[in-house]
């Protein structure tokens, strides 16, 4: 066992502003669609454009941040282990058995989160994204008028909206539980703050994922 | 490299978000701070008609003072003569009817239904002298009551049952003396009373307009702007600005708030973009009949009850009429909600002679609108709804005669016999009577314009975009955020989250139970 330095400093605060606003604009979101009351519509609009901007500005920094580092590539899906990794969740995670894939400085995403991760990112963020901005930026169509953006009917835009909506919400339930799933209930929100983790294996050996240890499951 | 990028980002972040939020308040309401400005100062008439010599001197009738105006105001006279007021009657296009002149004549209320046959008593508000009966002379200048709009002593006032002719108190030499630009009360007169009583027929035009305070109307407020009725409905030779869609039914000479608010009036985005669809009134009317309560339901049907042989009437504890033998019952209401419609500006009207349906509410002027129609808005409107008398052999409504001026001429309110009244009133429009009457039920439309909320009183945001109850709640066809939802997504969406929940809540659990297992062996 290492202690690595798994999640550099923009990668943190990314991770945490992100998290703050998804929830922030989940609460915020939700009052505008009726579905709760707190801090009132109008308020609730007011700071769910202020919150979108500000993730439109994090986007920005993130999207040039993994590309000049190439950390992108850490979010390309992958079959290999993919079904180990299921099988793993499934099964093997009640008997204590080991990660099916060893987290790597180069490669610190399972199979299944790469997966999971790259559709969030490649689908459901921009869904919110293009969906959101519309919803901003939309305008009726108008006699004698052209407008920028013509949109007879808000309603496609705003159920779009509602369905990326259900399914960040969804992520987060799932994501907030998958934290205590690391090496020990707390080491992936200890690593997520500190940047800080304890990984095994030769840390130069980069790749190699490994295959399951439980023969049984295997299959 | 890392410290510039980190403050790169710091900085754009921070830019995002003060530029929202400052966004508002970087705009400084300049536009109406210029508005009451303009209408701070009132000006003050040079002209003094009371040093005219024309005008000290004794006027018997009110045809003379007509007659020194016009010796002074040579062809003004001409200007009013193609007034609606003195006409009484527009040339619109209605759809599905085409070009008709419509009017007080054949555009039928189901207030006090119509003139024709009624002209000495309705026709008291007619801007001109003794229009009494169908044969009154539109072309004689010497009949148009100058009076009515222009007199500032505050004493002019028509006699009822007049057809327009002034009470006989009135001291014509000092209200000839004491003329100038029309005031609230000029216009009150008659427009606070339609329907034969105080806020009977808008709701948001009455007596309490004559010195309001700025919560019942912020324009005409005595201790704000002081605006009278002519700062929005600007009249060019005498053609005044402004209609009223029960006689009207082209989208055309209108008065629109973005006249002098701009069609962009607010400082933040998300408002204006509502002026696309949404009309000013929507928002910044949010009761009408504020202080005194407006008619919203009239029933001729229970009309006639004669007590010992007398008509009579009977009051609530406020004071208001509930019934009278002459007219029925009513329903009144107080500080009301607006009903809301999709509104383009264009109207139908039902006129005279028009088959009806009897099966269903009659609308007498349908307004037209939908949320697909791009010229459509939604506006705020009273519904005014009543049962009224129609023939039930022709299928249209019958113009009773109601006023009754002389013993045996079949006025209602003199002999109390619809049959009579029916026959009378339809013989006057030239239409046939077949002696079977019922009554109907219909319907009309009177858009809100006044009574404009001051700034802090506004509809709020979540009055529509609510789930429940919402002002809009029975406005559909369309797409309102808080109010509206796809129930497939709902239900999917909570079942998705819910099992979700589960699922994990379960999985933690095995895993505890598992651990702690392992440990004890």
């Amino acid at each position: 066992m290492k202690q690595e330095y798994v999640y550099r400093a923009f990668e943190r605060f990314w991770h945490w502003m992100q998290a703050a606003l998804i929830v922030f604009l989940g609460v915020t979101g939700f009052e505008i669609h009726g579905s709760i009351r707190f801090f009132g519509f109008e308020q609730a609009v007011t700071y769910h454009n202020v919150a979108a901007v500000s993730f439109l500005v994090l986007i920005v920094f993130a999207v040039f941040w993994h590309l000049t580092t190439g950390e992108w590539r850490q979010y390309v899906p992958t079959w290999k282990n993919l079904k180990a990794q299921a099988q793993y969740y499934v099964f093997g995670i009640f008997r204590n058995a080991p990660h099916p894939t060893r987290k790597t400085v180069l490669s610190k995403l399972n199979p299944l989160q790469k997966l999971v991760y790259a559709g969030l990112k490649v689908l459901v963020i921009p869904i919110m994204v293009v969906s959101g901005l519309l919803y901003m930026f939309y305008r009726y169509p108008q006699r004698n008028q052209v407008l920028s953006l013509n949109i007879g009917s808000l309603e496609v835009i705003a159920v779009l909206h509602t369905i990326g909506a259900f399914l960040l919400v969804t992520f987060f339930i799932a994501h907030i539980y998958l934290v205590t799933t690391g090496r020990t209930v707390t080491s992936n929100l200890r690593a997520m703050i500190t940047g800080y983790e304890e990984l095994e294996g030769d840390p130069d050996d980069n790749k190699a994922p490994r295959v399951s240890h439980e023969p049984a499951l295997s299959k | 490299m890392k410290r510039i990028f980190f403050s790169l980002l710091a900085l754009g972040l921070l830019a995002g978000l003060v530029t929202t939020a400052l966004h508002k308040k970087s705009i400084e309401s300049t536009p109406l701070a210029q508005l009451k400005d303009r209408y701070a100062s009132k000006a003050k008439s040079s002209v003094d008609h009371s040093m005219f010599p024309q005008l000290k001197k004794r006027f018997n009738t009110p045809q003379e003072v007509t007659a020194a105006c016009i010796a002074c105001h040579n062809a003004r006279h001409t200007e009013v003569m193609h007034s609606t007021h003195w006409n009484w009657e527009r040339t619109e296009y209605i759809e599905g009817k085409g070009i008709r002149t419509i009017g007080k004549r054949n555009a039928l209320n189901n207030f006090c239904i119509g003139i024709s046959g009624n002209e000495q008593s309705c026709n008291k508000c007619h801007i001109g002298f003794g229009y009494a009966d169908a044969a009154f002379n539109f072309n004689d200048s010497l009949n148009v009551d100058c009076l009515a709009c222009h007199d500032n002593s505050g004493t002019y006032l028509k006699a009822p049952g007049g057809a327009g002719m002034p009470d006989t108190s009135v001291d014509l030499t000092i209200v000839a003396q004491h003329v100038g630009k029309p005031q609230r009360t000029n216009c009150g007169t008659c427009h606070f009373f339609g329907g034969g009583g105080n806020n009977v027929k808008h709701g948001d035009l009455e007596k309490s307009m004559f010195d309001p305070t700025r919560d019942i109307d912020v324009h005409m407020a005595s201790e704000g702007s002081d605006m009278q009725c002519v700062d929005c409905h600007t009249a060019e030779k005498h053609q005044m600005l402004g209609k009223m869609y029960s006689v009207s039914s082209m989208n055309r000479g209108r008065v629109e708030c973005a006249h002098c608010h701009s069609e962009m009036p607010h400082a933040d985005d998300v408002l204006n973009n509502h002026t696309l669809k949404v009309a000013c009134q929507t928002c910044h009317i949010p009761t009408y009949a504020k202080v005194n309560p407006t008619k919203l339901f009239w029933d001729w049907s229970t009309a006639g009850r004669l007590k010992d042989g007398q008509p009579f009437e009977e009051k609530d504890s406020a004071g208001t009429d509930v019934y009278m033998s002459i007219k029925g019952s009513f329903v009144w209401g107080k500080n009301l909600t607006p009903d809301y419609i999709w509104f383009n500006g264009t109207a139908s009207h039902y006129l005279i002679g028009d088959t009806l349906d009897p099966s269903r509410p009659l609308k007498l002027n349908e307004l037209y609108g939908s949320y697909d129609d791009p010229d459509a808005k939604i506006y705020p409107v009273k519904i005014h709804r009543a049962k009224q008398i129609y023939d039930t052999e022709y299928k249209y409504l019958i113009q009773p005669k109601t006023v009754s001026t002389k013993r045996g001429d079949g006025g209602y309110w003199g002999e109390f016999d619809w049959g009579r009244a029916a026959e009378a009133g339809m013989k006057l429009v030239n239409l046939p009577y077949s002696g079977k009457y019922g009554f109907v039920q219909t319907e009309m439309y009177l858009p809100l314009n006044h009574m404009v909320s001051p700034k802090g009183k506004t509809v709020q945001c979540g009055e529509c975009h609510t789930r429940e109850n919402g002002r809009l709640a029975d406005l559909g066809g369309f797409y309102l955020p808080g109010r509206n939802y796809n129930p497939w997504v709902e239900y999917l969406g909570a079942t998705f989250l819910v099992l979700t929940l589960a699922g994990v809540l379960f999985h933690g659990s095995v895993r505890f139970i598992m651990s702690r297992r392992r440990r004890g062996s």
